[in-house]
């Protein structure tokens, strides 16, 4: 699974920080950084933060599947 | 429903962020003809933006940033496969290699690309490198892990302070060049942009203002440069952040109203002939669009913001799939996001649009403030500073047409805020980065139109 944050939207609340703290992680006070590729065992984790999201700012989801043809 | 427009076939060209957020919306829409997605790049669409930040960092691997999908909009994916031209009479995306797709409607949605160096012969050494794709991307990422002894970047925009900041966060020897007089004066203006240089050279940047790169250096592999002021820099790195290019170019013989700044639109991202006629059934958004936007005096407005291309694909999709009095219009305020230097930095409105600011909350010396864009008495942009929760209240003092400076309440301070300064936005040309926002229209009393 991939997950991307939409960051003109995030404020920084960091509730995704506490509850998957291996995906996403503040960088200086509010600046989020975040791992877009989301193993499976923090799948749940990554949609427990998704769920709590104030501003509803993270996607979880599946890529595009498939390559040049 | 609105039967035919629900059916039918749908091509949507560029398959990147407003591509991909386009075909979900159009499904979201009720659409359920065929769609087909044409992307000159190999990969399924991807995010941009942590290229210059968690890859160049070592967070993650450049092939990571597969966007995901809201709903598979189960769409035809021609990937690796280059649009060269559209017809619009008989309405049809001519692709590489002679076939074409016929369409009902087409949105257009190729985005930019990053402006190269100059010299050929230059930007081919080994170590030169420009930041757009993935590929881009990786092989940056490569020569870092490496251990370089100095990386130089050309280009003090956003995306060159965030390569210099990844540099040095990693602990990496930077020299940064900028034309201008400070980083991010094109984008932020006089004020701001003192703060920019002070933060680069705090950590360590070598920053070099008021300079031009004249000569890459190097037989073969890249091995320094030499820079207007007659000084040289030896690097056996180099990023090339001069902005960025519209993909327009297979449209020069469609008719359609595009050029440098990019494919005009109307506010329901319907693009217009070179007449100035609107079209009805070629679409646009992202990057690659120009469009108006009334609270800025209905002038055309470039962005190169992700959010920017999120909602503008939404409601291209709305349109294409909608007959005329639901249409929606686009007028979403611009909004763009910059961590450097461990600073996040937000911005709504039209920070160029203005010609004073005052610094509403916060303060320069810490590193954390929300300064206001007036123009003409009225607001026009604001700019945080680590002061993300704040930003919304102002995005609706823009939105309202609040007047300028904003009065007190709208700050935390007992006096009205300082005194307004002038906002100092340089004309772009003296500039080494492209403007990431750029108005194209006409400013009575300033040129601010961009080669
Ligand atoms: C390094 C970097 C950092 C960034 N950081 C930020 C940031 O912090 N904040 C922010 O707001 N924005 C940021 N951006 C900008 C953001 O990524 C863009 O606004 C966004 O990608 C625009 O999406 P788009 O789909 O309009 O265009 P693009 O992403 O440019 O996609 C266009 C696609 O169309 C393809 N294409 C072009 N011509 C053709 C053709 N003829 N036929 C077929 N396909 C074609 C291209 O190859 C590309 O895949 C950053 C961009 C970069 C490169
Ligand atoms: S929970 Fe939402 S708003 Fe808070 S840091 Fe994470 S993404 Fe941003």
């Amino acid at each position: 699974m991939r997950t991307v944050v939409d960051l003109t939207r995030c404020q920084g609340y960091a509730q995704c920080v506490f509850l998957a703290p291996d995906v996403f992680r503040l960088h200086g006070e509010e600046g989020l950084l975040y791992a877009p590729a989301v193993p499976d065992d923090q799948v749940e984790r990554v949609r427990r933060a998704a769920a709590a999201c104030p501003v509803q700012a993270i996607l979880l989801g599946e890529e595009v599947s498939g390559g040049a043809r | 429903m609105h039967g035919e427009l629900t059916d039918g076939r749908i091509v949507i060209v560029g398959a990147s962020l407003a591509g991909l957020r386009a075909a979900e919306a159009l499904r979201a829409q009720g659409f359920t003809g065929s769609l087909t997605v044409v992307g000159d790049e190999p990969h399924p669409p991807y995010d941009r933006p942590p290229l210059s930040k968690q890859v160049l960092l070592g967070i993650a691997p450049a092939d990571s940033t597969g966007l995901p999908m809201r709903a598979d909009p189960k769409a035809e994916w021609l990937l690796g496969v280059r649009a060269t031209g559209l017809d619009p009479l008989a309405r049809r995306v001519l692709l590489d290699g002679g076939e074409s797709l016929p369409y009902d409607r087409v949105l257009i949605a190729t985005g930019t690309r990053a402006r190269p160096w100059p010299n050929p012969a230059e930007a081919a050494l080994d170590g030169v490198f420009t930041l757009r794709t993935r590929e881009d991307a990786a092989g940056l990422a490569e020569r870092l892990d490496a251990g370089p002894e100095r990386v130089l970047v050309i280009g003090g925009g956003f995306t060159g302070s965030e390569i210099a900041s990844a540099c040095r966060e990693r602990g990496l020897a930077v020299t940064v060049t900028e034309r201008g007089p400070a980083p991010l004066v094109g984008a932020l203006g006089g004020t701001l942009s003192k703060l920019a240089a002070v933060m680069q050279r705090n950590h360590g940047v070598d920053l070099r203002t008021g300079a031009t790169v004249t000569r890459l250096l190097g037989d073969g592999r890249f091995t320094g440069a030499e820079l207007s002021d007659g000084s040289r820099v030896d690097a056996d790195v180099c990023v090339v952040a001069l902005g960025a290019i519209r993909n327009v170019e297979w449209l020069a013989e469609s008719g359609l109203a595009a050029g440098p700044r990019g494919l005009a639109c109307d506010a329901g991202c319907r693009a217009f002939t070179m007449y100035g006629i609107v079209t009805d059934d070629v679409f646009v958004a992202g990057d690659v669009s120009r469009f108006p936007h009334p609270l800025f005096g209905y002038q055309l407005l470039s962005l190169e913001h992700w959010g920017n291309a999120v909602a503008q694909a939404e409601v291209a999709a709305h349109n294409m799939v909608s007959p005329g009095p639901l249409r929606r219009p686009h007028l979403a305020l611009p909004t763009f996001w910059s961590t450097q230097f461990g600073l996040n930095i937000k911005s709504v409105g039209v920070p160029t649009y203005s010609d004073h600011v005052v610094i509403a909350q916060g303060s320069l010396e810490a590193r954390r403030l929300a300064m206001v864009y007036g123009y003409r008495g009225r607001v026009t942009a604001a700019v945080t500073v680590d002061m993300a929760k704040v930003l919304e209240y102002y995005q609706h003092l823009i939105e309202t047409a609040a007047p300028f400076p904003p009065p007190p309440g709208a700050a935390d301070r007992a006096l009205a805020a300082e005194i307004p300064v002038p906002s100092d936005v340089p004309d772009p040309s003296v500039l080494s980065h492209g403007p990431t926002v750029a108005l194209t229209g006409y400013v009575p009393d300033r040129r601010l139109t961009v080669v």
